[in-house]
């Protein structure tokens, strides 16, 4: 744990309106080493995505956040506004869910990649260029001059996608942070796009938190699972997927249909809230 | 089946860039605001090449020919002093354009740097901006010119100036909407989050977002400034004669209207409506594509 390059101690975050104040992470705690992946899994509104907003310090100012979370032993939430945009834009690279939406359409795909590279770490547009489309290559684009040239219209959602990813690992940063990346995408796109992520994370030693509702998917390319429920993480380890411990993960693992029988029902799942606030109280 | 697809790819490509800079003029404006375009293209013409164009000197009074009514000399007839109307008309133009433009451009470029202030800051920011905005609108756009001209003295400048004070809310109410869609889109977080400035987002990310809305609420504006400025010029605080102007030339026209000589009224009134009716045909089509491009 000492080396630990991200780590999130019991973060919360409370959204307070006029007449109440409901938690919506409620005491998130997970590491990620130097070079390691993890999985964050859970389903719809468990706080996935809020918590990789809460680590880019991202999140609308109407959230109140409590906890800590360090980076490299930096502590973020108490960042200045120049540290923070550093720590943004040098240390942490973010993938998201539906890049058509996150390129600017006005901007061709050469800007959107060199642009602040060149603005603000002070390169020459030409090296800058060289190396994008250098990585274009290496994530698999062809025709990486041409692209440079394009607008974000001109590519599909895959290609798209790999250009995120290059303009990610084009300005070098120590982590990754990959929110749903896969999901827009259809299932061909998916497992390529999926392959390049996890290859080229491997070969420059970067970690990894990677966001999913697909539990076989992230245990196939991330070395420990942490399992999120209603803002908690219920279950995390290196061994979630072959062997859960906790009633929420076993029974979303026992809800996978198999392609070898054939079912009248899928198998739904009965946990709640109220047996989760149950369980809690026990324990 | 990759190339096959290259080739689709390409072709599009090429397909889209052909359109030259007419037929995406055309695209945007439809029949009726191209028309309207070309109006109004033949009379800036006209106005600006005045010096060459017109048949007399605008100021050269001739006395025996005074209230002459159209003849093979004077194609739209002469005025109370006997200068040629058609010539007047040329080089009013010139400044009917010219001042309404410089007005438009002044609020649009305040207006929008003002929005997108505000939009980005929000907050206090916003509201303290936002605040003004509400009280300039509260005042009539003549009654900056006014006090424009009660401080500095009637000329087209000060006119200019006191309209253009006017006008910045137009352009900024609804430019500081489309930048608050704007920033709320997730382009600008993940810009953000690549690490660019506030300043460097608005003016490289936003800014080319918004700038079809900007454009066409200038043009929609302008139709409005023409209009000011020649009531200004009317109640004679703006234009002294004997510049040509064609809100001046409309009141001069106007006493010699009760003296049965109508033409130089109403050929002065008819060319700012025809002005004013190009510029809002094109201003309400460019806002009609801005907001469907959106």
């Amino acid at each position: 744990m000492s080396e630990a390059l991200l780590a999130l101690d019991d973060v919360r975050a409370v959204l307070h309106s006029r007449h109440q104040s409901q938690a919506l992470l409620n005491g998130v705690s997970f590491s990620i080493a130097k070079g390691e992946a993890l999985g964050l899994v859970g389903e719809s509104g468990s706080g996935k995505s809020l918590t990789t907003r809460a680590i880019t310090r991202m999140l609308d100012p109407a959230f109140e956040v409590s906890g800590s979370i360090t980076f490299d032993g930096a502590p973020v939430l108490s960042m200045g506004p120049s540290e923070l945009r550093s720590y943004r834009s040098r240390d942490i690279g973010m993938i998201f869910q539906d890049p058509r939406a996150h390129v600017n359409p006005v901007h061709t795909v050469g800007d959107f990649l060199t642009e602040e590279l060149v603005r603000n770490r002070g390169l020459s547009r030409g090296e800058v260029e060289h190396r994008a489309v250098a990585l274009l290559d290496e994530v698999g684009v062809r025709y990486p001059e041409r692209r440079l040239t394009q607008y974000p219209h001109e590519l599909s959602g895959g290609m798209l996608q790999r250009v995120m990813i290059a303009s990610v690992l084009l300005a070098e940063p120590r982590l990754i942070l990959a929110d749903e990346p896969t999901t827009a995408l259809d299932v061909t796109a998916q497992s390529d796009v999926m392959a390049i992520l996890d290859e080229q994370r491997r070969a420059r030693g970067l970690s990894l938190l990677f966001i999913t509702h697909d539990l076989e998917l992230a245990a196939a390319c991330c070395d420990r699972l942490a399992v999120m429920y209603a803002g908690e993480i219920v279950e995390q380890g290196a061994h979630v997927y072959e062997s859960p411990g906790h009633p929420y993960t076993i029974e979303l693992l026992g809800a996978r249909p198999s392609i070898d029988e054939r079912l009248d029902r899928l198998p739904v799942l009965r946990y709640n809230r109220e047996i989760h606030e149950q369980l809690k109280a026990e324990a | 089946m990759t190339i096959s697809m290259e080739k689709t790819v390409k072709g599009t490509a090429v397909a889209v860039r052909q359109p030259g800079f007419l037929h995406r003029g055309y695209e945007r404006l439809g029949l009726l605001g191209t028309a309207a375009a070309a109006v109004l293209l033949l009379v800036a013409l006209s106005a600006a090449l005045a010096p060459m164009l017109a048949p007399y000197d605008p100021d050269f009074p001739d006395l025996l020919a005074a209230l002459s009514g159209p003849t093979a000399d004077h194609p739209l007839g002469t005025d109370a002093l006997g200068r040629d109307i058609l010539s007047r008309l040329m080089w009013g133009a010139r400044i009917t354009l010219a001042g309404p433009g410089l007005v438009i451009l002044l609020s649009t470029v305040v207006g929008t740097v003002l929005a997108l202030v505000a939009s980005w800051c929000g907050g206090r920011v916003d509201t303290a901006i936002s605040w003004v905005l509400d009280i300039l609108f509260a005042v009539p756009g003549i009654v900056f010119a006014l006090i424009s001209v009660a401080i500095w003295g009637p000329s087209l400048l000060t006119v200019v100036a006191g309209l253009a004070v006017a006008y910045v809310p137009y352009v900024a109410r609804v430019v500081r909407g489309a930048g608050l869609r704007e920033r709320n889109l997730p382009y600008v977080s993940a810009a953000w989050l690549q690490g660019h400035s506030g300043a460097g987002i608005t003016l490289t990310q936003i800014l080319p977002n918004v700038q079809g809305i900007v454009i066409a609420q200038a043009i929609s504006s302008l139709g409005f400034a023409v209009i000011d400025l020649a009531a200004v010029s009317f109640l004679g605080l703006g234009v002294q004669p004997p510049t040509a102007d064609l809100g001046l030339m409309v009141k001069s026209g106007f006493d010699s209207v009760l003296r049965g000589h109508p033409a130089e009224a109403i050929a002065a009134g008819a060319l700012i409506i025809l002005i004013v009716w190009c510029v809002t045909v094109i201003g309400d089509r460019l806002t009609t594509t801005a907001r469907s491009m959106r």
